[in-house]
């Protein structure tokens, strides 16, 4: 720690760094715009966006609120079942549906943030995990809403309606546009929560509990409500997966999924704001071209983990910044 | 509440009735009755284990006493939240430094001015709320912090640390300033700026000082209270503590050991 901060004592930022961080959802918007055009694959980044956005969700609250969940899977899952279900059972338009599954994130969020903020550390992780696997439960259970272990199946949407225009869905960069827009405006909400007065209360409450709570702020109201951000943007996350998907694997909901989100997060590096993002594309990126020449890829994935753990434990945004900022 | 608090004694900021605390079955405070004067310094001192950071707590909310009443400006706080104190205009410095070490200084002190004016805003830029940004520059200079604006609290000096919580604690204007051992693992001369700055702060608040080191409160205090293995063992000016039999013989025992 006190290495660490002696590296970067002076947070005077340079004015480079300052304008991009200033404009750093015009920037990254930029990048999602060429990014499918170098992709070979439209569908792979499709997936990038989708769990970009997933992990980047979960990172409000473990990278920048400091509590680590293990049962992100729910509101993931959530997010894309209520969004599947809307589609398939009620015939609901998309964009209503993409609507529900946000909502969907948010009130799973709040009834596992309910019962779960008042733990802390290791019990944090722990109950979340069995609350997710009671989500999971339920779903797994309600088989003539959501298929059960097969997964809802049948969520299709071949046109989308603009504005007046038809946009063919099935086409993979018409429809990687559209999820991008979605994920481009949630990169915009972020931002601005991060940068909002509760954002700093956010860091503080992360930075010393006692301290935040004797300067006058209600600790636990501050994480619940943290936790429910965190669900909108796991929730829209999911919605768009069962968009792209056409189905909803029961597997989203598994805990795996869960697990999933602290591993990108930690490549990318935690409490960043392109960390997630970058953790997730590395990781799909990884799997696809590993998975290709041999079947033991998560060996392989595992070992790339392993390694940037080990040797930029700020992960690889994260360790980016830090030689900039020096 | 309107007529109970106005009956109160307006001389009186603070008062505890009968209030104990005990972990578990070890008991760390019995029954303590006092009071605070308004526009006081008034010291809490006594020997090492003797309860004062425990009294302390209880005063300034950290949790709640197992027996007993406190009351803030005749208004009964007993087990209130500890975030509402700050809001009631009572403000803390912990014994243990409590900062947020990877905030800058000025961070540091325009969250915790921040907690009065704006908790939940989730859209907004902050950056707008210019009037917090020039009130955190006045009370870093205050605090003698001035040129350290952009540094990390975590790499500042323990004295510096120190000073900066005192900052963050007068964020929220508060009428009545506690601070447990603000001088602890400080050098003679940090010790020197710590106290002039609190007589300083005296001037405008009440302030409740917990010390062990009785010599230090000494000259400072209007009033101090001495506690012992959880008892109030007296009470006074520090003339009467001087000449008080009892507290001699607990501070020598104290230096035979
Ligand atoms: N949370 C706790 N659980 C159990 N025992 C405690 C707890 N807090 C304090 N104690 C005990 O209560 C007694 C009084 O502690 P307290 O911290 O109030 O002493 P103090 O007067 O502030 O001492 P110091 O000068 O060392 O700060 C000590 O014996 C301590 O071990
Ligand atoms: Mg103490």
């Amino acid at each position: 720690m006190a290495t660490d901060l002696a590296f970067e004592a002076n947070r005077q930022p340079s004015p480079m760094l300052e304008w991009a961080t200033r404009h750093r959802v015009a920037l990254a918007s930029l990048f999602l715009l060429v990014f499918p055009l170098v992709m070979p694959f439209k569908a792979l980044a499709v997936m990038i966006l989708i769990y970009g956005l997933y992990a980047l969700g979960f990172n409000l609250l473990f990278g920048y609120l400091g509590l680590l969940s293990f049962g992100h899977s729910a509101l993931f899952g959530a997010g894309a079942y209520l969004c599947g279900i809307a589609i398939v059972h009620f015939g609901w338009p998309w964009y209503l549906a993409i609507g529900l599954g946000l909502v969907a994130g948010m009130v799973v969020a709040l009834v596992i943030g309910a019962l779960a903020i008042r733990t802390r550390g290791i019990y944090f992780a722990m109950v979340t995990m069995a609350l997710s696997q009671c989500v999971y439960y339920l779903f797994y259970q309600a088989v003539d809403l959501t298929g059960g272990e097969n997964g809802l199946r049948g969520v299709n949407l071949k046109f989308v309606n603009i504005f007046g225009f038809q946009v063919d869905f099935l086409d993979p960069l018409s429809r990687y546009y559209i999820i991008c827009s979605f994920v481009i405006a949630a990169l915009w909400v972020l931002s601005r929560i991060l940068a909002s007065p509760f954002g700093a209360v956010i860091e503080a409450v992360r930075e010393n509990e006692a301290r935040a709570r004797a300067s006058g702020y209600d600790v636990m109201l501050v994480r619940l409500l943290t936790f429910v951000l965190s669900g909108a943007f796991c929730g829209l996350a999911g919605a768009l997966l069962a968009l792209h998907l056409s189905t909803v694997p029961i597997e989203t909901m598994h805990y795996e999924t869960s697990g999933l989100a602290v591993m990108m997060c930690l490549l990318g590096g935690m409490g960043t704001f392109f960390g997630p993002f970058i953790g997730a594309a590395v990781f799909l990126l990884l799997e696809n071209l590993v998975s290709v020449w041999t079947s033991h890829w998560q060996l392989f994935v595992g070992l790339a983990f392993m390694v940037c753990v080990l040797f930029f434990p700020r992960g690889i945004w994260g360790t980016v910044m830090e030689r900039m900022k020096a | 509440m309107m007529t109970q608090a106005a009956s109160q004694d307006q001389s009186v900021i603070m008062r505890t009735e009968g209030v104990g605390k005990t972990f578990g079955r070890f008991v760390a405070l019995k029954d303590i009755t006092a009071e605070f004067r308004h526009g006081a310094i008034t010291s809490i001192i006594g020997p090492n284990g003797a309860g004062k950071s425990t009294y302390f707590n209880l005063l300034s909310g950290a949790f709640a006493p197992s027996t007993g009443k406190v009351l803030f400006e005749g208004r009964d706080v007993t087990g209130l939240a500890q975030h509402k104190f700050a809001h009631l205009g009572i403000a803390k410095s912990f014994q243990i430094t409590n900062v947020f070490p990877l905030l800058t200084t000025h961070e540091n002190i325009r969250v915790s001015l921040q907690a009065l004016v704006s908790r939940f805003d989730i859209f907004r830029p902050r950056t707008r709320l210019h009037e917090l940004d020039d009130e955190a520059e006045a009370l870093l200079e205050r605090v003698g912090l001035a040129g350290h604006r952009h540094r990390l609290a975590g790499s500042l000096a323990h004295g510096e640390q120190r000073a900066l919580e005192v900052g963050m604690a007068l964020a929220s204007h508060p009428r009545l300033l506690l601070l447990d051992e603000p001088t602890a693992g400080m050098s003679p001369e940090e010790t020197r700026t710590m106290m002039d700055l609190i007589v300083r702060l005296a001037q405008e608040r009440t302030v409740i000082l917990v010390e062990h080191k009785m010599k230090l409160v000494m000259g400072i205090s209007d009033r101090l209270l001495v506690l012992h293995h959880g008892e109030l063992l007296a009470e006074g000016t520090p003339d009467d503590i001087r000449r008080n039999d009892t507290v001699k013989r607990v501070y020598l025992g104290q230096r035979e050991h």
